[in-house]
This record gives C-alpha cells, structure tokens and sequence, in this order.
C-alpha cells in the first residue's frame, strides 16, 4: 500500500516535469513568433510620425531634404531594387554553373573541397566584401572597366545612357556586382542541394538512351528540380535586397536618381546605416524607420514566397521515394 | 550543315565549359579576397593591434577595446541565444507533431533567419535603446541573440529528426518520461549537430555589423561595461575603414584579417566536428 502511494508520487512528479518541460519549449517556439509581432509592431509605431505626415506620397517622392524635413523613399528603394537586380544577373548564370560543375562534372575527389570553397566565400563577413569593394575592386573598376564601359556599350543608341558617366568605381553598377559575388555562393549551394535530390535513376536512364550530360541537365535535372531553383534564387535575392554593409561601402550614398548605373545611388538599408545615428528631429528618424519597414516588407515577401517554393519541392521530393 | 549528332556534342562541350568557368569565376573572387586581406592585412597586424587601444585620427595604437567588446558581446549573444533556440528546436522536432504552432513557426523561423540584419538593429533600437536613453552593450549582445535564434533552431530540429525513433521508443518503453527521454537519450545523440549549429550561429555573429551600428555603436576608450556603448570590431572597421586617415585604414585592415579568419577558422572547425561525429555513428 505505502509503496503504491510512493509510486504513485512519483508517477505524479514525472508528469508533472514532463509538463513544465513541454510548455517551456512551447513557450520558446512561440517567442519566435512573439519575436516577429513584436519587429513588425514596433516598426509600424516607429514609423507612424511619417506616415502620419507623408502617406502614400513617401513611397513615390525622391525628395530626401533633412533642412526642410521633407522625406521621399523612392531614391532608395529604386537603388535596393537595381543593385539586387544587377546582382541576379549577374549570380543566376554563374551559380547555375557551378551548380552542375559540382553536381555533374567536378571530379569525385574535388568536389568536397570545392563544395566547401564556395560555402566559405557565404561565410565570409559581409564588411569584408564592402572593404574590399572600396579599396580593391572599386578603383580597379573604375580604371579598367569603366573608361572601357562607357566607350562600348556607352555609345549604344538604347543602352547608352544606362551606362554614361564619369568612372568613379562607385556608384549602382559596383554594389551589384559585389552584392553577385556575395550571392553567388547561396544560390549555388541551394541549387547544388536540389540538383542532389534528382533521383539517380532518372538521369541514368537518360544516359541510357544515349543524352549528353548538357542535355541530362537541361531536359532531366532542371525540369525536375525548377521549383527549388526558383526558390533558390528568391532566397538569394532576400540576401541581396537587405544586405547592408558590401552596399554601404561602394554605392556612394547620393540621394539622387540618375539614369546612369554608373552614378552613385542610395540604399535602404545604406541609407539606414549612414544616417540613422545621426538622424536628428523625430520625422527624420521616423522616416528612416519607414525605410526600414519598407525594407522588412519587400523581403518578408520575397522570402516567404522562396520558402513556398522549396517545401513544395521537399514535398514532392517525400512523394516520389 | 552538321550532322545531329555533332551538335550536340558541341552543345554538350561548350554548355560544359561554361560551368567549369563558372566554377573558375566563382573561386576567383574568393582568391581575390583573401589574397587582398592577406596583403594588407598581414603586414598591419602588429603585436600592438593586441596591447593598445584604438587611437585618435594620426597616431598609434591597437584594437584592444574593441577586441574586446567584440568578443563579450558575442558571447552573451550566443549565450542568450542558444538556450532558446535549442528549446524552441526540440519543440519543432519532437512536440510539434499536432497544431498550427510547429509549422507556423518553421516558417517564420526561416524567414528570420534570412531577414536582414539592419532591420534587428532597428528593432532593438526602438524596443531597448531608446526606453534606455543610450547605446549599450547590452543591446548589441540582444540584438546578436535575435540572430543567433534562429541559426540554432533550425540545425536543433535538424538534428533531432536525424536521430532514429527506435531510440525514442527505445527509452520509452524503459519507462522514461518525456524530458528525460529529450534531455538525456535524442538531445545527448545530437549533441555534435547542435554544437555545429552553434558554432556557425558565432561565426555568423562574429562578422555582423549592421545590427551593431544602433545598438552597441562605438566607444573609442577601453570599457568593459556592458551598460555603456562598447567598442567592437565591425563598426571600428567600418568607422575606420571609411575615414581619410591611413592610421585607421591599416587598423582596419588588420580587424578584418582577425575576423576573416576566425570565422574562417570557426566555420571549418565545425565542419571536422560534424564529420567526426557522423562518422562514429
């Protein structure tokens, strides 16, 4: 009797640890969720004295005046969105190749070291790539390739005066292509993971019937795996549209728009890192905010929309072993 | 007129080619990167980088203070962080089979993971800094913690769906309760894995400058004092990097050699404890 009570006790103890236990992880995996609430409230209070005085119009003003106090977010947003275009140009194609090199062609022994040569160059601190933008590539850009891009493709009838201007090194054409060199490594990574989930079977068939290894690539894998590629791609592009300090360093801070990729622009989040702590007045700030808003907003849907992509190829994946 | 078959196999040849430059291309820049820090950085990094503290415009001295800052931040970072996300990941893995929670989570735990980091400088900003009235340490460990996050969740969960159920089941019908089966059979078996995490979830943190430059700023003297802004090494890089002054510049330099290659460092070392765990298994 006495030891049924002792038992019982101690059967008592346990459940009652095992509950504390699972709210306490509960509690954790829901501060995640707290955690997102809590960055969009208090973007939206943040932001509120702007667009309480700006509305709508902040998205579509290029002014940017902190003497008059007048606040227009379509300088950075267009800049956000050109470097981080220029830099998928750019990182599609050559991610891709590496992509194949080291799911198809790279010799068994090399492809390890080299798989994990590309996942260093992801690892490597972005103030990096700004450094070396700045000091390295901007001025070897700027005397090589920029005299030589406004003399070819500058005197183009259409494409001309994308690419006219003085040869600075700075400006909206270097942030992308050092933005690409940072992205290149991501979306190769992913792309060489989903190529991975292509079932042997099918590309050896493919083999089979006489296909060349391009044509395995172009007809079996990719097909296969088009949706992960896609996501792929988004995921890099989220890491391009809020990469702050590579763009910092190299697009020059102008709130202007120019038509020439060569001129110097502005960021979102470059104009956050350069003016935020020296923001003064409320709607100066609070603009800055907005901007920050903005920002969290576009990559909040651009992610989200990555993510979508490659659970319904993991799913697929699930459907076919 | 070529006949099919020749096409194709110049498509093949040239489609080929195309990707072993892309893969040259790709290892170019890395080359070109740590060739670059390597130069200017080697020849900066003198022992008094190590002794003395960051200097005024046109005189000597070292990264001391900011070496510091840098390293105690990071490590409340990780240690705010890495509880949390271990917890929230062993819900996502073994709890989180029934409800809206686990999947609702996973989602966002991902999107965080690649939201960008200026937006958690901000966010910190607003939440801490400005009811506090000024930059602090603090701050900056808070806002590495909300990156650290979800970095360990998501190798936490990984890790724990890697462990087989029969080990689960196995402890169970020993009659272990739940925590006990969690705490000491799944989390103990992925114990390297969750280790790993961590280890990349530092060498993320270790690099990050944006969440930085609103929350820790900067401080040009030596302080320990987490309540006061604290000097750290990626925003005296940027500080120092930016200005006119070759002093600076060199010591910026020689700031991202030591972050390069600790993160270097602290990326491969988890690679090789990773392998050497799957091995042995």
């Amino acid at each position: 009797m006495k030891s049924t009570l002792l038992h019982q006790a101690r059967l008592n103890q346990q459940i009652w640890l095992d509950m504390m236990f699972r709210g306490l992880t509960r509690l954790s995996a829901f501060g995640v969720l707290a955690l997102l609430l809590a960055i969009i409230y208090s973007l939206v209070i943040g932001s509120m004295p702007a667009i309480n005085a700006f509305g709508f119009n902040f998205l579509v003003n290029d002014e940017w005046n902190p003497v008059t106090d007048e606040y227009g977010a379509l300088v950075p947003i267009v800049g956000t969105l050109v470097t981080s275009g220029i830099a998928l140009l750019i990182a599609i194609p050559v991610s891709f190749g590496i992509a194949i090199f080291l799911t198809e062609l790279s010799p068994r022994v090399l492809r390890r070291p080299l798989g994990i040569a590309v996942e260093l160059l992801a690892g490597i601190p972005s103030i990096i790539y700004g450094m070396w933008g700045l000091f390295v590539f901007a001025p070897f850009f700027a005397d090589y390739i920029e005299p030589w891009i406004n003399d070819h493709i500058g005197t183009m009838p259409m494409l001309g005066p994308f690419f006219s201007g003085p040869p600075m090194g700075i400006g909206i054409l270097t942030a992308g292509i050092i933005l690409a060199i940072m992205v290149i490594p991501f979306i190769a990574s992913v792309m060489r993971d989903v190529f991975e989930v292509v079932p042997p079977m099918l590309k050896e068939s493919a083999y089979g019937v006489g296909a060349t290894t391009w044509e395995v690539v172009m007809k079996i894998v990719l097909p296969y795996t088009r949706i992960g590629v896609v996501g792929g791609i988004m995921l890099g592009l989220g890491r391009a549209l809020g990469e702050t300090m590579a763009v910092t360093f190299v697009i020059g801070n102008a709130h202007e728009l120019s038509k020439s990729l060569l001129m110097p622009g502005n960021s979102i989040s470059s104009a956050l890192a350069n003016e935020f702590t020296e923001a003064v007045g409320d709607l100066y700030t609070s603009s800055l905010i907005e901007l920050g808003l903005i920002l969290f907003f576009i990559t909040f849907v651009v992610l989200s929309f990555a993510r979508l992509l490659l659970h319904k190829l993991g799913k697929r994946e699930g459907q076919a072993t | 007129m070529l006949t099919l078959y020749t096409r194709r196999r110049i498509i093949n040849a040239v489609g080929l080619l195309v990707s072993i430059l892309a893969m040259a291309f790709g290892l170019f820049w890395l080359c070109w990167i740590l060739i670059t820090l390597l130069s200017y950085g080697l020849p900066a990094l003198v022992p008094a980088v190590f002794t003395q503290m960051t200097p005024p415009p046109g005189s000597t001295g070292g990264l001391l203070n900011a070496i510091t800052g840098s390293l105690m931040m990071s490590l409340l970072g990780t240690l705010i962080g890495t509880p949390i996300g271990i917890l929230a990941g062993t819900y996502l893995a073994e709890f989180g089979q029934r409800g809206w929670l686990a999947p609702v989570t996973r989602f966002i735990n991902d999107i965080l993971l690649s939201a960008p980091s200026i937006v958690i400088g901000l966010f910190v900003y607003e939440v801490y800094v400005v009811h506090v009235r000024h930059f602090s340490g603090w701050a900056g460990a808070i806002a590495l913690a909300i990156i650290v996050i979800p970095i360990v969740i998501r190798t936490t969960e990984n890790m724990l769906r890697l462990i087989p159920n029969t080990l689960r089941e196995a402890a169970a019908a020993l009659g272990a309760p739940q925590w006990k089966i969690v705490n000491f059979v799944t989390l103990r078996a992925a114990r390297a894995g969750i280790i790993t995490g961590v280890m990349l979830a530092i060498a993320r943190i270790s690099g990050e400058t944006a969440p930085l430059l609103f929350t820790a700023l900067n401080n040009q003297f030596w302080s320990a004092d987490m309540n006061n802004p604290l000097a750290n090494l990626p925003v005296v890089i940027f500080q120092f990097a930016m200005s006119p002054y070759e002093d600076w510049q060199h010591l910026a330099w020689a700031g991202a050699l030591l972050i390069t290659l600790s993160v270097l460092t602290l990326n491969i070392l988890a690679r090789i404890l990773f392998r050497q765990s799957a091995t042995t298994h």
